[in-house]
């Protein structure tokens, strides 16, 4: 048995799980039309390669990953595209997306799947496979997998399975180990391999004891010496640095990815899915996401990407006094702006709402500062003075006090006795310092250029006074008969001016927009939205007091 | 409708709940004290009580806050329960008054209300009086069986609202000086601590009585730790460091310094430890500051209760080292999630 280390802090909220693991994983039925979003990963979106009336095969690359922070996208079934549109999708603040509408024929009609034998083949070979097979994290930050592999010039010792599967109500993992184990570990064996890891190590929730179970006679049947470590049920020890934290008892320092202390984390439904991408030569083109909540039969489902969310709900069968659906869990989910959203890579859970399942905190009062956030925050932070930093809006202390190292668990928020809604102040200080330091880069080039622009006038203006000039030194030397090649300084001028201004731009750099990691760009896009949204909702809110 | 955004659950104790039962923690020390000095101390707490809440809700509609919900979180109920605690309990009304709404619209409200208080409005209330007031604030009952005489809750009431005594009978017959108040005067009377400590008032910890009252604030202080409402920096720390000082004074000069276990269970040493440097708002919120804050308070205590002019030093301790409180915090910051190494 490991020994198991501790992270700061964490909480007990209700589990909530027992409701959809009562019945094993059932396929959802083929839906009559599906909506396949270009981007469902963290990175640019896809581009598209079909048009309106293409017909498609099951498992079609329908968009390719234009730069390499960027992932593929397929056709979930064989049928007819009839629009690519701008259409809303699951985020928080209701954000439109390109999307292709898919009308399936019912045919299932596969594409020619190319199975690759990954001991026999480069390692470029599988990145590249796993990248066009659109393998994506699938715990729900959607990270490109095949990045995740790269080891640059790290050497990962440690491999570690994510199934935790922290968050209350979600169980889409937990039935996935239970019934497919094996493929599971041949995933894990798969990773291993490619990223030449020493030990496997696949951390367990003690709440899914089956699933711990399922998982270890697959272990001793394929005859691998991975290890699974049943961890303690606290939220959030499904958070990866957290999650690493607990098994290996090392901290990733901040700012810098595991992959700089030779340990990866993957989720086991993404081991799952490279697994199939590269043993079976399946895209990912389903996955498995949980009805739950206010429900009749909350249960798991296999959903085919792109299949629109009251598909699901329809399966799960509402109960009448449901009034809203929460994607993800309860602690980090986003609502649904509307049941006609299509679930997507992203998507491992929907919770349906009613005002008695999930009753909204009471009225806000003022922080006492019992630091009870203290207690419970897993990154190790003051919540409470970051809480009155932000509040006040000073944001530079908000950033002395570490408010980047915030994972957003929403922990603080649980505990909070005043029922603060602690993490939306630190996502709108987070936008806002970065929105602060787009401005800021955005001025200094501006200002950069007009500097530019006056130095080319006064260049210009010199220029012909020395064409003035040579041309009266050429009338006069005419008459000594001999000439002059002109001057190159104009040109000198402005390769000076180029270099002043590059420079003055690198010395001016902001901090925070700039080098950031892809997660950072994703985590700014998903902030910047929310922060959108809370606007709409002030206004909407606003106009509706006028009306009253 | 529920939360916008998440977390869509929460499984908070609320504030309301949390000072009740800190209010809950303070019934054994009150039950004590009306064994030892009669139910006088429970019209102190109604009247401070009444005060307080009236004093809150008018500052809450001149400030245009919402009324109702501020009044439930129990936080101006616990500020009158401790200064009426702090305060002789024959104390006459509108010394009470005074004392609770200096306490509420001050220290509270003009610093922006329950959280922005720097000061503990309590020992602001405390202090106000101590400095006004000082004939009427020395006057402390003799515990039961220890005075001339003793007066019953209708005589008792009588001279609360009415400064009326009955008949024949003088205040100076019914208060007598607080224990440590009495080894004070003997000390600088060149008696020996043993012979003073020979004296009736005395008890087998400190003062007959008020050692009772004591040990009922730490039973209750206790509770509060095992629910975990305090944390245990606070009371460990004061309580440790007050011990430790007298202890070095005591063990230096026994002759004309008093045992550490004396400092312990006289005056508002135990009141203070659990009860008033550990109000959240005004006290460190990393637990290194908690430390070094209950560690501060209990050195001024102990050299007030020494060498100061007045009895006891909680409330001139708790305010000095609220003062301290925002710079403490400031510099024992603790280290974040990855951020631990040397280098970072």
């Amino acid at each position: 048995m490991s020994k198991l280390y501790k992270f700061h802090g964490g909480i007990h909220p209700p589990e909530n799980k027992l409701q959809s693991t009562q019945d094993p994983i059932a396929r959802a039925p083929l839906p009559d039309k599906l909506i396949i979003p270009f981007r469902q990963h963290a990175g640019e979106m896809a581009k598209p390669l079909v048009e309106a009336g293409d017909y498609v095969l099951k498992g079609q690359l329908i968009g390719e990953p234009p730069v390499p922070f960027s992932s593929a996208i397929h056709a979930p079934t064989s049928g007819t595209i009839t629009a690519l549109e701008t259409q809303q999708i699951a985020h928080a603040s209701g954000l439109t997306a390109l999307c292709a509408t898919l009308v399936p024929d019912g045919e299932e009609k596969w594409v020619e799947r190319q199975p690759i034998d990954y001991h026999n083949t480069t390692e470029e070979a599988v990145y590249s496979a796993l990248r066009m097979a659109g393998v994506v994290g699938l715990g729900g930050a959607t990270f490109p997998t095949d990045i995740k592999l790269h080891r640059g010039k790290h050497t990962i010792q440690t491999l570690i399975l994510n199934a935790a599967e922290c968050e209350p109500y979600i169980t889409c993992d937990d039935m996935l180990m239970r019934e497919h184990a094996e493929e599971i570990i041949l995933g894990a064996e798969m990773l291993r391999h490619i990223i030449q890891a020493d030990t496997v190590l696949i951390g367990i929730e003690d709440n899914k004891p089956e699933a711990a179970q399922a998982m270890r006679q697959a272990i001793q049947k394929l005859g691998f010496a991975f290890k699974v470590i049943v961890v303690p049920t606290i939220y959030p020890s499904g958070s990866a640095k957290q999650l690493i934290k607990l098994i290996t008892g090392l901290e990733v320092p901040s700012g810098k990815l595991p992959g700089e202390i030779g340990v990866q984390c993957f989720n086991v439904a993404t081991t799952y899915s490279a697994y199939r991408a590269i043993q079976h030569g399946e895209p990912l083109l389903s996955r498995i996401i949980t009805i739950t909540g206010n429900v009749q039969q909350p249960r798991n489902y296999e959903v085919l990407l792109g299949t629109p969310a009251q598909e699901l709900i329809s399966l799960g069968n509402a109960l009448p006094d449901t009034n809203r659906y929460i994607m993800g869990g309860p602690m980090m989910g986003i609502p649904l702006p509307s049941t006609d959203v299509p679930l997507v890579k992203a998507s491992n859970c929907i919770i349906a709402a009613s005002d008695a399942l999930l009753p909204a905190a009471p009225a806000a009062l003022p922080c006492i500062r019992c630091t009870r956030c203290v207690e419970v925050c897993p990154a190790e932070l003051q919540p409470q003075d970051l809480y009155w930093l932000t509040k006040a809006k000073d944001f530079d202390k908000a950033e002395q006090f570490s408010l980047f190292d915030c994972i957003e668990c929403g922990a603080c928020a649980y505990v909070c006795p005043s029922n603060i809604p602690l993490v939306d102040y630190y996502r709108f200080a987070k936008s806002e310092i970065r929105a602060s330091g787009q401005e800021r880069h955005a001025a200094d080039r501006a200002r950069d250029r007009h500097e530019f622009r006056e130095l080319r006038i006064e260049r210009e203006k010199q220029a012909k006074a020395e064409k003035l000039a040579a041309r009266e030194r050429a009338a006069k030397q005419k008459k000594a008969a001999a000439a002059e090649k002109p001057t190159n300084t104009a040109q000198q001028q402005i390769q000076g001016a180029l270099t002043r201004a590059k420079q003055q731009i690198e010395n001016v750099t902001p901090k925070n927009t700039e080098q950031l990691t892809v997660a950072q760009q994703a985590q700014i896009s998903e902030t910047e939205t929310r922060r959108e949204q809370a606007h709409e909702l002030a206004q909407a809110d606003a106009t509706e007091q006028t009306k009253d | 409708m529920g939360n916008l955004f998440a977390p869509f659950i929460n499984k908070a104790e609320s504030v309301s709940q949390i000072m009740l039962k800190v209010l809950l923690a303070l019934v054994p020390g009150i039950a004590l004290y009306v064994w030892c000095y009669g139910p006088a101390i429970l019209v102190s707490i109604a009247i401070a009580s009444i005060t307080a809440l009236a004093t809150e809700a008018i500052m809450l509609k001149l400030r245009n806050r919402p009324i109702a919900p501020t009044l439930q979180d129990n936080s101006a109920l616990l500020t009158a329960w401790l200064l009426a605690l702090s305060i002789p309990p024959l104390a006459p009304w509108w010394l009470v008054v005074v004392g609770t709404a200096f306490a509420i619209i001050i220290a509270k409200h003009l610093y922006g209300g329950l959280g922005n208080n720097l000061f503990n409005p309590a020992m602001v209330g405390y202090a106000v009086l101590i400095i006004s007031f000082p004939v009427q604030m020395t006057q402390w009952l003799s515990p039961h069986g220890l005075g001339q005489t003793e007066l019953g809750f209708v005589d008792q009431l009588a001279y609360i609202f009415t400064s009326a005594l009955p008949d024949g009978i003088k205040i100076d017959a019914l208060t007598m000086a607080t224990p440590l108040d009495a080894l004070k005067t003997h000390l600088h009377l060149d008696e020996s601590v043993s012979k003073i400590l020979d004296m009736p008032i005395y008890g087998h910890l400190a003062g007959q009585g008020s050692e009772l009252v004591a040990i009922g604030f730490l039973l209750g202080g206790l509770y509060l730790i095992a629910t975990r409402i305090i944390s245990w920096h606070i009371p460990v720390a004061f309580l440790g460091t007050l011990f430790a000082t007298a202890g070095i004074f005591y063990l230096v000069d026994p002759a004309h310094y008093v045992a550490p276990v004396f400092h312990w269970f006289s005056g508002a040493a135990m009141l203070g430890a659990f009860f008033i440097l550990t109000d959240p708002v005004s006290s460190p919120t990393t637990n290194t500051g908690r430390l070094i804050f209950a560690a501060g308070a209990a050195i001024i205590t102990y050299l007030i209760r020494v060498y100061g002019n007045y009895p006891d030093g909680m409330a001139f301790a708790t305010l000095l080292m609220n003062i301290c409180a925002p710079f403490i915090v400031l510099y024992t910051q603790p280290k974040v999630f990855g951020k631990k190494d040397k280098h970072s």
